[in-house]
């Protein structure tokens, strides 16, 4: 247990990290809003700024700013459940190729012209989900060696997978050639405005992933030193598993339906955390979600500010800074191997 | 708590390992369970955990039995295991690693409550670990580590302990420390089996061997008589001689 005083310094850290990602995706972007006039419409006196002003904060860059947040805390938390259950600390949606199925399956979908609202239920989030649980299954099962899961077998299945899935996705997008831009810039990972119908919806649904998330700390805690381990204190491993399956797939599936194949949020955001929090749960949990959505916001004023007047896909920058960290960790856990006895 | 077991059979994927095992641990003595490499002393082990699934016969928690009558958290309050290895997927502190011991009597936050707190501090004081309560696990000595592990087994309140080869890496001083600590565990009342390759251990601290050889309960009763029966010696392919000094004895091995 870590003293009282460093977990909240840590928190504060989180919180503050935050803000000033949501205050860089108001301020930012090609429109040259002063500061003044973006802290006036937010405090609720836009009348007394431009017009223009008002919407370009208020309609575009705040619900913007809402969905990375949300984005990034749903691929944070995806990412640290899939770490945790799969014993994996390289473990991510976007390389374990449970975001491509996700978006095979949207694109299936937008290609069909399926509604992307019906009955106000938004439609892509069912196939997302579909797609990524499919393709998570499938990861697992091609990884599973003799009973075993080895962590790099399971990163080259999720990569293979994700090879073929993308290829797939290419095919069908050159077949529609009328949508085949659209497709492209969202498969991109894109925080594309998004109709405020649609952000309540991912706002509820990020609320609802984090509980469900943090509701599991006692057995992720419990599988860190092994399933018989887990068992003998008392998880019900098979279950559990089932669980995690669904809650990963869920959420990758939300982030991806909104906003493409944004990558490495999910390895990044969770491993910031450990450093300040530790590795147990109860506290990692809360502490990822802030930091994954701290991390994409950031990420996508980035993306916004470095080539402006245009825009590159935010999954380009998490994709730049993302990978080496990666090779970083892998070196790590190479080194750990060649030290271990055996 | 007393456990037992009878007619137990059991086995990976058809093959059998264990033929129809019987055998009885009670409170209050450390029971010791040797037998040549792939004999099957671990899957007996997680067997009587209730880590594996027997195909038939029964293991019984005092009445009850382990299989049809208790859920997984029922039987993680009743028993504790400590395997062989342990391979931490993070790093966690000594602390929070005794700290897992308490999962059973948890909610589904994992919030612990004023009793877990005193469980993991009571278990982190009998096991002299509280000047590193806050080191990393990956980074004590084995003996640490192993004082660690039975410590989460001590934190989990259970009466019977299982330990496999929890010995095996450490030291001649550790190992002694280790073996009278069992022995005292067992003392206080608790149920306490370990698997061990060391003789001279199993000889000195335990009440009550068993052997296992490939997969049946060969031999049973005071270490002396195991021991010093030639089916042991066989059994491993040596020559087993005892040296009596006052009440402890000394197995002599020789191929």
């Amino acid at each position: 247990m870590r003293s009282r005083g460093r977990l909240l310094a840590s928190y504060a850290v989180l919180l503050a990290a935050l803000a000033g990602a949501f205050a860089a995706e108001l301020l930012s972007g090609s429109a040259g809003i002063p500061v003044r006039e973006a802290v006036l419409c937010l405090v609720g006196r836009g009348s007394e700024t431009t017009e223009m002003a008002r919407q370009v904060v208020l309609e575009v860059r705040l619900p913007r700013a809402l969905t990375g947040a949300c984005v990034g805390a749903l691929l944070a938390l995806s990412g640290v459940l899939l770490q945790g259950f799969l014993r994996n600390p390289l473990a991510e949606p976007y390389l374990l190729g449970i975001s491509s199925g996700a978006g095979l399956a949207v694109t299936v979908a937008l290609v069909a012209g399926v509604p992307a609202f019906i009955y106000g239920f938004y439609s892509n989030l069912l196939f997302a989900f579909l797609g990524a649980l499919a393709a998570l299954v499938a990861v697992y099962l091609l990884a599973k060696f003799r009973g075993r899961l080895m962590v790099t077998t399971l990163i080259l299945a999720g990569v293979v997978v994700s090879a073929v899935l993308s290829a797939l996705i290419m095919l069908l997008a050159s077949y529609s050639t009328s949508r085949f831009f659209e497709i492209f810039s969202w498969l991109m990972g894109h925080l594309q405005p998004v109709s405020g119908g649609a952000v309540v919806w991912v706002v509820a649904w990020t609320f609802a992933g984090f509980l469900a998330s943090w509701a599991q700390s006692r057995d992720l805690n419990a599988l860190m030193l092994g399933e018989d381990e887990a068992v003998s204190l008392g998880v019900r491993v098979e279950p559990f598993k089932r669980t995690m399956f669904l809650l990963s797939s869920l959420m990758t599936g939300a982030a991806v339906s909104v906003s493409g194949l944004i990558g490495f949020v999910g390895l990044v955001a969770p491993h910031a955390a450990r450093l300040l929090v530790g590795s147990d749960h109860r506290r990692l949990i809360p502490a990822s979600a802030l930091a994954g959505a701290a991390l994409l916001m950031v990420a996508d004023a980035a993306a916004r500010v470095l080539v402006a007047p245009a825009e590159l896909p935010v999954g380009v920058v998490t994709a730049l800074v993302g990978g080496p960290f990666f090779l970083f960790l892998l070196l790590r856990h190479a080194r750990e191997l060649s030290r271990r006895p055996r | 708590m007393p456990l037992s077991c009878s007619g137990l059979s059991a086995g990976y994927g058809g093959e059998e390992v264990l033929h129809g095992i019987a055998l009885a641990l009670k409170p209050g003595s450390l029971y010791g369970m040797l037998g040549p490499n792939g004999s099957g002393k671990t899957t007996l082990l997680k067997t009587l955990a209730r880590l594996h699934r027997p195909d038939s016969g029964s293991v019984r928690v005092g009445a009850r039995n382990l299989f049809k009558d208790l859920g997984e958290r029922e039987v993680a309050r009743l028993i504790a295991y400590v395997p062989q290895e342990e391979n931490l997927a993070f790093p966690l502190t000594v602390r929070e690693v005794v700290g897992l011991g308490r999962t059973p009597w948890l909610g589904r936050f994992g919030w612990p409550g004023q009793r877990d707190t005193r469980a993991v501090d009571s278990a982190l004081k009998e096991m002299d670990l509280e000047n590193i309560g806050n080191a990393p696990f990956d980074a004590i000595s084995g003996g640490e580590r192993k004082r660690t592990i039975i410590a989460r087994a001590l934190a989990q309140e259970a009466r019977i302990l299982l330990l496999d080869e929890p010995t095996a890496h450490l030291d001649v001083a550790h190992a002694l420390a280790l073996w009278s600590l069992l022995g005292r565990l067992a003392r206080r009342g608790r149920t306490v089996a370990v698997a061990s390759h060391e003789m001279w251990h199993l000889a000195r601290f335990c009440g009550r061997l068993f052997l296992i050889d490939k997969g049946r309960l060969a031999l049973s009763g005071p270490p002396a008589r195991v021991l010093g029966n030639s089916a042991c010696g066989r059994a491993f392919g040596v020559k087993i001689s005892l040296v009596r000094r006052g009440r402890t004895i000394t197995p002599i091995i020789n191929q």
